[in-house]
C-alpha cells in the first residue's frame, strides 16, 4: 500500500519535471526577464517586442523581417486597439514585463516621462530629416523621447459637389454654406462630451490658446484660455449653439458628421485624413482647405505627431534604438506607414514625394503648416474633460450664461492641475 | 455527503478505491502531473524575477497540494483546498493588496520602483552636449577585457574605457561604414558579441578627456556615439542628487521624491505609504466629499430602484406564465430570457444609440420625430438608465422567480380559497414572503452588482448629462465606482492610492447594506 503511493508521487514528479524543462526551455530568457541589469539576459538570438496598432503592425512588419535577416534576432509584433496601448504599457512597463518598443502619440510624452517608463533617445543626424515640428513634438525638458514617423492634423474639408468656395472667414463659409443648400451649413463633430480637439482652430482663432508658450515655442504649465479672448470665445460658442444659429450641435457625434457628409448634407466639415477614404467611397470629390478663422487671428490646429517610444526598463535598448534609428526612419518604411495610416510622414522626403501627387496630403499639409502641436505636458490629461463638456454645456445651452461657465471651467482646470 | 460516505463505510486498512490501479488511477496521475509541472513552472519563473513572496507562496502551495492529495487520510481538504485557494488568490490578496494600494501615493508620477527612478533620473538627465556631432563608433575590450568604445574623432581615432579617458590610438584604420576597424591593443566586436553585453554597452559611458566638465562618449546603437554631459550626479552614500551646474542637493522625501530645500522636485518619484492621506482627502477635499455625497445619493437610489423593477416586473411575469392556463408558455418563457442571452455591454451600446436625441430609433422612428431628450436631460437620464437596467434585468429575476414560484406547494392556495382570501391576499400573504426566502439572498446579491455597475453607466451615458461647471467634470448619472473611475484613473493624474481608498469605502458600504440584509432575511425565515 505505501508503495502505491511512492509511485504516485515519484511518477508524478517525473512527468512534471518532464514538462516543466519542456516549457523553460522553449521560453525565452530575454522576455520573462523582469530585473533589469541584475541578470544581464543573452541577447543574441534574442527577442524584440513591439506594440503597434492594426495600421502600423502590417508595414512594420515587413521592416522587422529585414531587421531579423540582418541581426540574427527575432521581433514580435504584438497587435493592440491604439488606445489600450498608453494605459496597458504605463501598467505594465514598470514590473519589467512591458514590451521594449511601442508605437504612441507625442502628447502622450508627458506622462509616460513624468512616470518614468521611456527612455530618452538621441535622433543625432537622423533628427536633419524629419519635419521640425515632428522632432520638436517629441522633446520634453530638454531630452528627446519619441523617434516621429507620422503627422496629422484637421483641415476643412469641402464637398466639391456641393460649393465651390474656399472661406477664410467663418462668416464666409456660412453664407456659402447656406447658399449651396444642404441640411447643414457646416459640420462639426462633438457629442454630448464636446470635443476640443476638433473646436481648437476655432478657438484659437480668438487668440485663447490652452497654454501659454515660451519664446521658443514650448508650452508652459500655465492656462492661458481664459481671460477676454476665451470670453468671446464663449460668447460665441453660445451664438452658433442651439439657441443661436445652431450651426454647432452636441447632437452631432462623430460618427453622425462623418455619415451625415458622406450623403452630402453639408458642404463642410472640419475632420482628419482618417475620414477621406469613407468620402471618397460614397463618390464625393473633396478639396481640403485651411480652417476658417471665427476670430479674426488665424485658426490654428493641433498637429498630433506619432511615434515611437523606447520601454525604460528594455534589455534589449540597443536592439530598440538601432531598429528605430536604423530601419525605421527610412523612406520606405515611412511611406509604407502613410499608405497603410494615411498619416502624413514625419520624414520631409517621404512627406514630399507623396504631397506632390495628392491634392488630399498637400491639402492637410497645408493646413497643418499654421497648427500647433497638441501640448505634450503632463498638465494636459487634466483639461480635457472640462474643456469638451463646458463646451459642450454653452452649445447646448446648459448653462446659460457662457462667460461665467468659461470662467468657471479654467478655475476647475486649474483646481484639477493643482 | 455522499461522496464522503463510502471512504467511510469499507475497511480502511486492506484496499482503498484511491488505490486501485484502474483507468482512473491513470486520469488523477496526470491531473496531479499538471498540478505540480505547472506550479514548479510557476515557482521557477518566480525565481527568476526574484518575486520571493509569490515563490513562497507557491512553494507552500505545491508542499500542501502534494500532502493533501497524496496523503489517504483528510478527505474533507481534499474537497476544500481548491476552494480555499482561489478565495486566497482571488479574494484575500485582491483586497489586501487593494487595502495597502489605499494606504500608498501610487499614481501618476509615483509608480515605479525607487532604484528605477534613480537610474531613470540619472537617464533623463544626460543629453548630448549641444552641437556635439555623431561620432562613427566601434566597441571594444583592451587587454584587461574591459569593455570601452573606440570613436573617430575628427579622423583621429580614439579609444578608451569607462576608467580610462579617449586616447589617440596609433596605426587604426576605418573601416567602409565610418567606424574604427581594427584599433591595435583592443579587441573590435562584432555584431553578435555586442548583442550579448548590450545592456553593458548601453550603459558604458567613456569619458572624453581628462576634464570631466566635457562629460562622456556615449551609445545607443553600438555603432554611433555621440558626447554627452550628466546634469545630476547620483551619491549612494547619503542618497541625494546633485544638480552638476547649480549644486542643489535633492534629498528623498516623505512624499518619494527627491527634493531640493526650494521644493522643487525630480521625476519620476517612485510609492511611499502615506497613511490615511488618501481617506483623509475625501473628507476635507470639498470637491471629492461632495461629489460622493452626491453620486452616493443616486447610487443608492439606482441600486435600489433596479432590483425593485426588474424583480416586480420578472416576479409578474413568471406569475402570468407559470398559471397553467396560458398557452405557448415554453415558447413565451424563451423569448422572455434572450434580453440575458445577450452581452450587456453591447445591449447598452444599442440602447444609447436608440434613445439619442434626435438621431436616435426612439425619438426619430417609433416617436416620429418627437424631441425627447433622454440622454440629456438629468432625470430623463436617470430614468432612462433605469429603464435600460430594467430591459437588462428582468429575465434573471423572471428565471428565479419562476424557479422559487414551483417550490410553493399548492395545497397552501387551495387552503387560502377555502379561507375565503383574495388573489391579490394570496400574493401579499403567501406567494410574497414564501418566495421571499429563498430569493431575498439573490436580491441583496443583485442590489450589490448594481452598486458598481460600472458598465452600465458608462456605456448608456458615460455619467452625463454633465453637470455645468462641476469642479471634478462629473455628470448627473455618475455613479459612486464611476466617480472613482473618472477621478482617479482618467483625470490627468493618476491617483490609484485614492481609488484604493474610495473602493474600501464603496466596499463597506456595499458590505453594511449585505450585512443588513441578510439579517432580514434570517428574521423572514423565523416567520416561517
Amino acid at each position: 500500500m505505501r508503495r502505491g503511493i511512492m509511485i504516485a508521487a515519484a511518477s508524478g514528479l517525473t512527468l512534471a519535471l518532464a514538462a516543466c524543462s519542456g516549457g523553460g526551455g522553449g521560453e525565452d530568457p530575454t522576455t520573462d526577464d523582469a530585473t533589469g541589469e541584475e541578470t544581464s539576459a543573452p541577447a543574441a538570438g534574442g527577442t524584440l517586442t513591439i506594440w503597434a496598432d492594426e495600421l502600423r503592425a502590417g508595414p512594420l512588419a515587413d521592416v522587422a523581417a529585414q531587421f531579423e535577416a540582418d541581426n540574427g534576432i527575432t521581433i514580435e509584433i504584438v497587435q493592440k486597439n491604439f488606445d489600450d496601448i498608453r494605459p496597458e504599457f504605463l501598467a505594465q512597463a514598470p514590473t519589467g514585463e512591458g514590451p521594449d518598443i511601442i508605437v504612441g502619440a507625442h502628447d502622450w510624452t508627458g506622462e509616460l516621462v513624468s512616470s518614468g517608463v521611456v527612455a530618452p533617445i538621441d535622433l543625432g543626424a537622423t533628427a536633419d530629416g524629419f519635419a521640425e515640428v515632428a522632432v520638436n513634438a517629441f522633446s520634453y525638458e530638454g531630452a528627446n523621447y519619441g523617434v516621429p514617423y507620422g503627422i496629422e492634423n484637421i483641415a476643412l474639408v469641402r464637398n466639391d459637389g456641393m460649393t465651390d468656395a474656399s472661406p477664410t472667414t467663418w462668416d464666409e463659409m456660412v453664407e456659402a454654406g447656406e447658399a449651396a443648400g444642404g441640411e447643414h451649413v457646416f459640420l462639426l463633430q462633438q457629442g454630448d462630451a464636446g470635443d476640443a480637439y476638433h473646436m481648437y482652430p476655432f478657438q484659437t482663432s480668438f487668440g485663447a490658446p490652452v497654454f501659454a508658450t515660451d519664446e521658443s515655442g514650448s508650452y508652459l504649465p500655465e492656462l492661458a484660455l481664459g481671460g477676454e479672448a476665451g470670453a468671446a470665445f464663449a460668447n460665441w460658442l453660445a451664438e452658433n449653439g442651439s439657441n443661436g444659429s445652431g450651426i454647432l450641435d452636441t447632437a452631432i457625434t462623430a460618427d453622425i458628421a462623418k455619415e451625415k457628409f458622406a450623403n452630402g448634407e453639408a458642404p463642410f466639415i472640419v475632420t482628419g485624413p482618417w475620414n477621406i477614404s469613407a468620402f471618397t467611397d460614397a463618390g464625393l470629390e473633396v478639396s481640403v482647405l485651411p480652417v476658417p478663422s471665427a476670430g479674426g487671428e488665424t485658426a490654428a490646429p493641433f498637429v498630433g505627431v506619432q511615434g515611437f517610444f523606447v520601454n525604460a526598463q528594455s534589455e534589449n535598448a540597443l536592439l530598440a534604438n538601432t531598429f528605430l534609428l536604423d530601419y525605421v526612419s527610412t523612406l520606405e518604411v515611412h511611406t509604407a506607414l502613410y499608405e497603410s495610416g494615411g498619416r502624413i510622414p514625419a520624414l520631409t522626403e517621404a512627406a514630399d514625394a507623396i504631397a506632390a501627387d495628392d491634392p488630399i496630403v498637400e491639402g492637410f499639409a497645408a493646413a497643418g503648416e499654421v497648427g500647433v502641436p497638441m501640448p505634450s505636458l503632463r498638465q494636459m490629461g487634466a483639461v480635457w474633460d472640462f474643456w469638451g463638456t463646458t463646451q459642450a454645456d454653452i452649445i447646448s445651452g446648459d448653462a446659460s450664461d457662457p462667460e461665467a461657465a468659461w470662467q468657471t471651467m479654467v478655475d476647475n482646470i486649474q483646481g484639477a492641475i493643482g | 455527503m455522499s461522496t464522503v460516505a463510502p471512504s467511510e463505510t469499507p475497511p480502511r486498512a486492506t484496499t482503498s478505491h484511491a488505490r486501485e490501479l484502474n483507468r482512473w488511477w491513470v486520469v488523477k496521475l496526470a491531473v496531479m502531473a499538471l498540478l505540480n509541472a505547472g506550479l514548479l513552472y510557476a515557482a521557477y519563473s518566480a525565481l527568476m524575477v526574484q518575486e520571493w513572496a509569490i515563490l513562497g507562496f507557491t512553494a507552500v502551495l505545491l508542499v500542501v497540494v502534494n500532502w493533501v492529495y497524496v496523503s489517504r487520510r483528510m478527505v474533507p481538504a481534499k474537497y476544500l483546498l481548491p476552494g480555499i485557494v482561489f478565495l486566497l488568490v482571488y479574494q484575500v490578496f485582491t483586497m489586501g493588496y487593494t487595502a495597502y494600494i489605499a494606504f500608498t501615493n501610487y499614481g501618476s508620477e509615483n509608480t515605479i520602483r525607487k532604484d528605477q527612478a534613480i537610474e531613470q533620473i540619472l537617464r533623463t538627465g544626460d543629453v548630448r552636449v549641444e552641437g556635439a556631432a555623431d561620432l562613427p563608433l566601434a566597441v571594444v575590450r583592451d587587454e584587461a577585457g574591459d569593455l570601452g568604445f573606440a570613436v573617430v574623432v575628427d579622423g583621429v581615432v580614439q579609444a578608451g574605457t569607462a576608467e580610462e579617458p579617449l586616447e589617440p590610438v596609433g596605426g587604426a584604420t576605418v573601416g567602409g561604414n565610418g567606424a574604427p576597424e581594427e584599433v591595435p591593443g583592443w579587441t573590435v566586436l562584432n555584431l553578435g558579441q555586442i548583442l550579448e553585453v548590450q545592456s553593458e554597452v548601453t550603459a558604458l559611458r567613456v569619458p572624453f578627456s581628462d576634464d570631466p566638465a566635457d562629460g562622456w562618449v556615449r551609445t545607443q546603437t553600438g555603432s554611433v556615439g555621440f558626447q554627452s554631459s550628466p546634469r545630476y550626479s547620483y551619491d549612494e552614500a547619503t542618497d541625494t542628487f546633485t544638480d552638476l551646474t547649480t549644486e542643489v542637493v535633492y534629498t528623498p522625501n516623505d512624499r518619494g521624491f527627491f527634493a531640493a530645500p526650494d521644493g522643487s522636485r525630480l521625476t519620476p518619484g517612485w510609492p511611499v505609504t502615506v497613511g490615511f492621506e488618501n481617506f483623509q482627502r475625501m473628507l476635507t477635499d470639498s470637491r471629492i466629499s461632495s461629489a460622493l455625497l452626491q453620486a452616493g445619493a443616486w447610487t443608492f437610489a439606482f441600486a435600489f430602484l433596479s432590483v425593485a423593477t426588474t424583480f416586480f416586473l420578472g416576479l409578474f411575469l413568471a406569475m402570468t406564465f407559470n398559471h397553467p392556463g396560458v398557452r405557448g408558455r415554453k415558447v413565451i418563457r424563451s423569448l422572455l430570457i434572450l434580453p440575458y442571452a445577450f452581452p450587456g455591454f453591447l445591449a447598452a451600446l444599442v440602447w444609447r444609440g436608440m434613445l439619442n436625441n434626435p438621431y436616435g430609433f426612439i425619438n426619430s422612428t417609433i416617436l416620429g420625430g418627437a424631441d425627447i431628450p433622454w440622454l440629456t436631460e438629468e432625470w430623463l437620464a436617470r430614468f432612462s438608465i433605469i429603464a435600460v437596467n430594467l430591459w437588462l434585468g428582468f429575465p434573471y429575476m423572471f428565471l428565479i422567480a419562476t424557479g422559487a414560484l414551483q417550490a410553493v406547494p399548492g395545497d397552501v392556495y387551495e387552503a387560502a380559497r377555502l379561507d375565503g382570501a383574495s388573489a391579490f391576499r394570496q400574493f401579499r400573504s403567501i406567494t410574497l414572503p414564501l418566495l421571499m426566502i429563498s430569493v431575498a439572498p439573490l436580491l441583496i446579491a443583485s442590489f450589490a452588482f448594481n452598486f458598481n455597475n460600472f458598465n452600465l453607466i458608462y456605456f448608456v451615458t458615460e455619467g452625463g448629462p454633465n453637470i455645468p461647471g462641476h469642479p471634478l467634470a462629473l455628470g448627473e448619472t455618475d455613479i459612486l465606482i464611476s466617480v472613482v473611475y473618472k477621478v482617479a484613473v482618467v483625470a490627468g493624474t493618476k491617483q490609484y492610492g485614492l481609488a484604493a481608498a474610495m473602493s474600501i469605502v464603496i466596499f463597506l458600504i456595499v458590505g453594511l447594506v449585505s450585512w443588513l440584509g441578510f439579517r432580514q432575511t434570517r428574521k423572514l425565515e423565523e416567520v416561517l
